[in-house]
C-alpha cells in the first residue's frame, strides 16, 4: 500500500467528499497499468466508489489540457508526475547477469534481492507521485470541479482514444511555445506589484538552488547504496572462508559474515529512507517550483497582452477606427491580468505554507530513522563485538 | 602531521615472556636526488627515512628505550637478508612493504599536498607492520641483523634492494614452482598434511584475494560518499541562504552543517576501512606468497635429495661395473665419489626432514597469530564502526529539535 509513502505533500485526500487512491499497480514489461480508486459523495458523479485502470500518457493528458484551459491560467497547475524510469534497475540486473559467473551462488541471489527491492521501489516511488497529482487535483476547490478531470476519474473505457482527439482539438498551444522564452519574458517585464516582484527575484533562483541540491542529494544516496553492496560481497566472501575453515576460527568468520549481512541491509534502508525523505522531496518542490513559474510566465504574458490592447487602443482612437472594440479588447486583457493576478497572489502564498509544512514533516521523519537506523547498527555490531571478544 | 601508532606485542610461547612496543613514526625529508629508473624517465623523489622507536623490557638489547632513523631502502635490505637467510629452510619471513613507483611520483619535494601526506601515512604505517611482524617472530627476533637494524645508529647502505619486495618475491617462487612442474619425477608425498596444508593455503589466498578487492571498493565508495555529502552540503547551504521563510532557511542551514560533520565521519571511516580492514587483507595476501614459497622450497630440498640418490644410484652402477676391469685408479675414485655421494644423500635426507619439521612448527605458528591478529584488527574495526554511528545518532539528535522548530 501506498498509504506510508504519501510524504512529500500533506494535507490532501482528507475532504470525504472526493477521496482518491491509487490501492494498487501492475508493471509489465516497464509499462505501468495504476488503478485509480474514487470514493465521493458528489452528485457529479455516476458511482459512489469506483476504479479504473489508467496509464502515465493518461495522467500527461489531464495534465496537458489543465494547462491549456485559460480559466485557470491563475492557478498553479500541479506538476505532471514524471515517467515510469525502470533504466537503472534493468541496467543494473543486466551487469549482474554478465556477471554471474564471478560470484558464487550465495552472492548472487543476494544481489538479485537488492535489485528486486530497488526495482520495488521505484515502482513505490512511481505509485506514490501518480497518486499525489490526482489529491493534489481532488483538494484544489477550482482543479477538482474540472470535467476532464471527472472523465479521468470516472470514464471505464480505454482513455487513449480520447486522449488522441483531445490532442487535435487543443492542438498544443501552450506546451509547444518556446519554454526558455519564460525567463527572459518574466524577468523582463516591469513589475508594478511588490510582492511579484518578490517572488519573481524568489522563485527564479530558489528553482536552480532546489534543482542543484536535488542532483546532489541523489548522488549521496548512490554512493550509500554502492556501500550496501560492498557489504553483500564482504559478507559472502566471509562465508566462503567460514565454509573452508576447520578451527575455532569458523564461528567468528560465521558470525562476522552474518554481521555484514544485517548490516548492508540497514545501510540499504538508510540509501532508500533519505531518497524518499530527501532526495524525492526536493525533487518534488523543484517540480513544483517549476509550475509556480509557469504560472509567472502566464502572467507575465498576460500582461504584456495588456499593454499591448493599450496601445492597439490609442492606435484606434488615432485613426479614429474600431475604437469600440479596441475598447472592449483592452477591459477584457485587464480584468484577465487582474484575475491572474489575485489568483496567482492566493495560489503563492499558500505554495509557500505547503512547502513549509511538507519540508518540516520529511525533515523530522528523515532525522528519525536517521536515529533508528543508526542505533539499530550499534546494536548489532556491539552484538558481534561481544561474541567475538567471549570466544 | 602524522600520527604515532605503537603497537604492543606479547610473546607468550618458548618460556621467556616479554614487552617489545615497536613504533615508525616522524618521517623527515631528507634529501632529494635523482634516480633512473629507464632510459626515458628521470625520476626525482624525496628520501624518507624512518624513526623506529624501540621500547623493550628484554635482555636482548641493550637500552630499555631508544630511537633509530632508517631509510625506506633500509627496510628493505633487512628484509633482503632475512629471506636469503631462512626462507630456503622453512622460516615465514615477512614480506616488506611495496616499493610503489606511483606512489613516489606523486610526492613533490617541498610541497605538503594531501595526496602525498596519504602516501607517507600509507608508507609509514606499512613498515610498522613490517617489523613488528618481522620481531613477534621468536626466531627472526634474534637475529643479528634484526638487532642491528633496530640498534645501530648508523647502517651500512643497503645495495641490492630490487630483488627482495614483494613483487620480487612473487617472481622467486614463481620461478621455483615452475622448476618443481618441471621436475621428471613427482614427489609421492607421504606425509598427507602437506598436501592438505597446500590446499588450504591455496583456497584461502583464493578468498582473501577476493575479500580485499572487495574491502578496496568499500573504500572507494566511502569516499565517494564523504565527497558527495560534502557537496550536498554546500548546496544545502545555498538553499537556506534563498529560502525566504525564515524558520525554514535556518533549519536547510542546520542541516548543512550537519552533512559537514558527517563528510567528516565518512572520512575517518574510509581511513579505518582502508588502515584496518584493507591493509589487513593486503598484508596476509602477501604473506601467503612468503608461505607458498616455503613450501616448494621443501620441493627443492626433496628434489635435490632425490637428485643426489639418483646420482649415487649411478656412481654405484658405474663402480660394479669398474669391479671386472683392471683400473684400480679409476674404481679408488670411484669409491671415493661414492662415499662423497652417500654423505650428501644423508645431508639430503635430513635437510629434507628438517625443513619439513621446520615447516610444520612455522605454520602452527604462522596459523595461531593469523588468527589472533585477525580478530584482534576487526575488533578494532567494528569498534570503528561503532563510533561512526554513534556520531551520526548525535549529529542528527542535535537536528531533530532544529527540524520541529520550522512552523
Amino acid at each position: 500500500s501506498s498509504k506510508t509513502l504519501r510524504s512529500v505533500s500533506v494535507d490532501l485526500n482528507h475532504d470525504a467528499s472526493l477521496l482518491i487512491d491509487i490501492p494498487d499497480a501492475l508493471c509489465e514489461r516497464d509499462k505501468v497499468k495504476f488503478t485509480v480508486h474514487t470514493k465521493t459523495t458528489l452528485s457529479s458523479f455516476q458511482k459512489p466508489d469506483f476504479s479504473v485502470p489508467r496509464q502515465h500518457e493518461d495522467f500527461i493528458w489531464l495534465h496537458d489540457t489543465l494547462v491549456e484551459t485559460e480559466d485557470y491560467a491563475g492557478l498553479i497547475i500541479p506538476p505532471a508526475p514524471p515517467k515510469p524510469d525502470f533504466d537503472s534497475p534493468r541496467d543494473k540486473m543486466h551487469k549482474l547477469g554478465e556477471g554471474e559467473a564471478t560470484m558464487t551462488k550465495e552472492e548472487y541471489t543476494k544481489m538479485k534481492q537488492e535489485l528486486e527491492a530497488e526495482y520495488l521501489a521505484v515502482f513505490k516511488k512511481t505509485v506514490q507521485v501518480h497518486e499525489i497529482f490526482l489529491q493534489r487535483l481532488s483538494s484544489h476547490p477550482v482543479l477538482s470541479k474540472d470535467r476532464n478531470f471527472q472523465i479521468f476519474l470516472e470514464y471505464d473505457q480505454d482513455l487513449s482514444v480520447r486522449r488522441k482527439n483531445a490532442k487535435e482539438m487543443f492542438g498544443g498551444f501552450f506546451k509547444n511555445m518556446v519554454k526558455s522564452a519564460d525567463e527572459v519574458l518574466i524577468s523582463g517585464v516591469k513589475e508594478v506589484d511588490d510582492f511579484f516582484e518578490q517572488e519573481k527575484t524568489f522563485l527564479l533562483d530558489y528553482y536552480s538552488k532546489i534543482k542543484d541540491s536535488t542532483a546532489k542529494a541523489e548522488k549521496m544516496t548512490r554512493a550509500h547504496k554502492n556501500i550496501a553492496d560492498d557489504y553483500i560481497h564482504i559478507s559472502a566472501t566471509l562465508n566462503s572462508l567460514a565454509a573452508d575453515d576447520m578451527t575455532a576460527n569458523k564461528k567468528n568468520l560465521e558470525k562476522l559474515s552474518d554481521l555484514f549481512e544485517k548490516f548492508r541491509k540497514v545501510e540499504g534502508r538508510v540509501a532508500s529512507d533519505q531518497d524518499l525523505k530527501l532526495t524525492e522531496l526536493l525533487r518534488y518542490y523543484m517540480r513544483d517550483i517549476q509550475a509556480a513559474k509557469d504560472l509567472l510566465y502566464r502572467r507575465a504574458r498576460a500582461l504584456a497582452d495588456y499593454e499591448n490592447s493599450n496601445k492597439a487602443l490609442d492606435k484606434a482612437r488615432l485613426k479614429s477606427k474600431d475604437i469600440p472594440q479596441a475598447e472592449e479588447h483592452q477591459r477584457q486583457c485587464l480584468q484577465k491580468f487582474d484575475k491572474l493576478s489575485e489568483s496567482g497572489k492566493k495560489e503563492l502564498t499558500s505554495f509557500k505554507g505547503r512547502r513549509v509544512v511538507a519540508f518540516r514533516k520529511n525533515f523530522i521523519e528523515m532525522a528519525e530513522l536517521e536515529i533508528k537506523h543508526a542505533k539499530n547498527s550499534v546494536a548489532l555490531l556491539q552484538g558481534c563485538i561481544e561474541l567475538l571478544k567471549s570466544n | 602531521t602524522l600520527r604515532m601508532l605503537t603497537v604492543g606485542i606479547e610473546e607468550e610461547e618458548g618460556g621467556d615472556s616479554f614487552d617489545i612496543h615497536i613504533s615508525v613514526s616522524d618521517p623527515e625529508k631528507v634529501g632529494e636526488y635523482m634516480m633512473l629508473f629507464s632510459s626515458t624517465h628521470n625520476l626525482s623523489f624525496s628520501v624518507f627515512p624512518f624513526m623506529s622507536l624501540l621500547q623493550t623490557s628484554i635482555s636482548l638489547f641493550k637500552r630499555n628505550e631508544f630511537a633509530v632513523k632508517r631509510r625506506f631502502s633500509d627496510f628493505l635490505g633487512l628484509h633482503s637478508k632475512l629471506a636469503s637467510k631462512y626462507l630456503h629452510i622453512g622460516y615465514i619471513v615477512p614480506p616488506a612493504p611495496e616499493k610503489s613507483i606511483v606512489g613516489m611520483t606523486k610526492v613533490k619535494v617541498g610541497k605538503e599536498d594531501q595526496s602525498s601526506n596519504e602516501f607517507v601515512e600509507k608508507r609509514r604505517s606499512a613498515l610498522e607492520r613490517y617489523l613488528m611482524r618481522t620481531v613477534k617472530h621468536p626466531i627472526l627476533l634474534k637475529d643479528p641483523d634484526v638487532l642491528q637494524f633496530l640498534e645501530s645508529s648508523e647502517l651500512p647502505r643497503a645495495v641490492s634492494t630490487q630483488a627482495l619486495s614483494s613483487a620480487g618475491l612473487l617472481r622467486m617462487v614463481n620461478k621455483a614452482a615452475d622448476a618443481v612442474n618441471k621436475m621428471t619425477i613427482k614427489m609421492n608425498e607421504s606425509d598427507a598434511w602437506f598436501e592438505e596444508k597446500q590446499q588450504h593455503f591455496e583456497n584461502l589466498d583464493v578468498q582473501l584475494r577476493k575479500l580485499h578487492t572487495s574491502v578496496e571498493s568499500l573504500v572507494c565508495h566511502r569516499k565517494e560518499l564523504s565527497v558527495n555529502t560534502a557537496q550536498f552540503a554546500k548546496s544545502a547551504a545555498m538553499l537556506g541562504n534563498s529560502e525566504d521563510h525564515t524558520a525554514l532557511s535556518r533549519a536547510l542551514s542546520q542541516l548543512a552543517e550537519v552533512e559537514e560533520k558527517i563528510d567528516q565521519l565518512h572520512q575517518d571511516q574510509a581511513n579505518a576501512d582502508f588502515y584496518l580492514f584493507s591493509e589487513l587483507l593486503g598484508d596476509y595476501v602477501r604473506l601467503l606468497t612468503a608461505v607458498k614459497g616455503v613450501f616448494d622450497h621443501r620441493m627443492k630440498t626433496w628434489q635435490k635429495w632425490q637428485d643426489s640418490q639418483m646420482l649415487l644410484q649411478k656412481k654405484r652402477e658405474a663402480e660394479a661395473k669398474l669391479q671386472f676391469t683392471n683400473k684400480p685408479d679409476k674404481l679408488q675414485q670411484a669409491k671415493d665419489e661414492i662415499k662423497e655421494l652417500e654423505g650428501k644423500v644423508q645431508q639430503g635426507e635430513r635437510d629434507f626432514e628438517q625443513i619439513s619439521k621446520t615447516i610444520r612448527k612455522e605454520v602452527s605458528r604462522f596459523e595461531k597469530e593469523r588468527v589472533k591478529d585477525f580478530k584482534t584488527i576487526i575488533i578494532k574495526y567494528l569498534e570503528s564502526l561503532v563510533q561512526t554511528q554513534q556520531q551520526l545518532i548525535k549529529y542528527w539528535e542535535a537536528f531533530l529539535p532544529e527540524a520541529k522548530a520550522i512552523s
